[in-house]
């Protein structure tokens, strides 16, 4: 796995560029990461971004977009702004969990 | 000995670039076995960012229609593969067609899917929705069921001839359903 540097740490990334190790993330890595990808973190931002590691912590996997809107509260018409386009992958690089694998 | 990590950083390709790909969905049948092929994969087109339609006609009304949405049936009566999950025996043809059959049948399909967390058919057609898919629904059907904008959720855009559907399909890849 390559080892890069975001925000002043070394991080492993996977090929494509997803963080890999969960505890190597911080909310400064975040920040980039999201500016890697063009998306300044607002309030609600964080809120996804805090309930996708809470939740991944939990169920040992990344939720999908439904669970987020009815577990994590943000709609899934918001996720759209917020994540314009690829909201799943995009949240989950950003919060530094894997990319969803579910088919909904 | 000096290591150096001089890694470029990568940044996933989330395919920025804006692409001009387009789905349409034609969805005719209201089985509930029928009906989540084209929920499933719409809503995953648009997760991918790919501009996605559906067009609902004949049997497929039932999926954008109040009044019959929640209550979409599934029988294997016709259907030679239904087996018990995991094994290696088929349903007898003559059991479907008892009274009763169809209402287990679609109860057990619909634990089913909501094992897999999978929504119910309205919460999915309004996810889909939700998301930015454009649901529209068939003249023909509309005008033969007797249908009026009422009777289906708000979500529906409008109700549209097979002619703006080939029309407004152009250059996208069309999946009769």
């Amino acid at each position: 796995m390559p080892v890069t540097t975001i925000a002043g740490a070394d991080v492993t990334v996977d090929e494509e560029g997803f963080m890999t190790e969960y505890d190597e993330w911080s909310e400064d890595i975040a920040t980039e990461l999201a500016s890697n990808i063009g998306i300044e973190l607002g309030e609600t931002h964080w809120q996804v971004i805090k309930f996708l590691r809470e939740d991944y912590k939990e169920q040992g996997e990344t939720p999908m977009l439904r669970r987020v809107s009815n577990v994590g509260g943000v709609s899934t018409k918001e996720l759209f702004q917020l994540f314009p386009k690829k909201p799943a992958k995009k949240m989950s690089y950003v919060a530094g969990v894997p990319k969803p694998h579910g088919c909904v | 000995m000096t290591t150096a990590k001089e890694a470029p950083s990568i940044i996933p390709d989330f395919g920025e670039e804006e692409t001009d790909r387009k789905i349409c969905f034609i969805a005719s049948k209201g089985t509930l076995d029928m009906v989540y092929p084209s929920l499933v994969m719409a809503n995953a087109a648009l997760m991918e960012g790919v501009e996605t339609h559906i067009f609902f006609t004949f049997w497929g009304m039932d999926i954008i229609t109040k009044k019959h949405m929640e209550d979409l049936q599934f029988t294997w009566l016709g259907n030679t593969a239904m087996h018990p999950p995991g094994k290696k025996m088929h349903m007898p043809q003559g059991l479907a067609g008892l009274p009763g059959m169809t209402g287990m049948a679609t109860k057990m399909m619909k634990k089913q899917i909501a094992d897999l967390d999978v929504p119910e058919v309205p919460e999915f057609v309004r996810m889909i929705a939700d998301a930015g898919g454009h649901l529209w629904a068939c003249k023909m059907s509309v005008d033969m069921m007797g249908l009026a904008k009422e009777d289906m959720i708000d979500e529906v855009e409008d109700v549209i001839t097979a002619t703006d559907f080939i029309e407004l399909s152009d250059g996208g890849q069309v999946i009769f359903t």
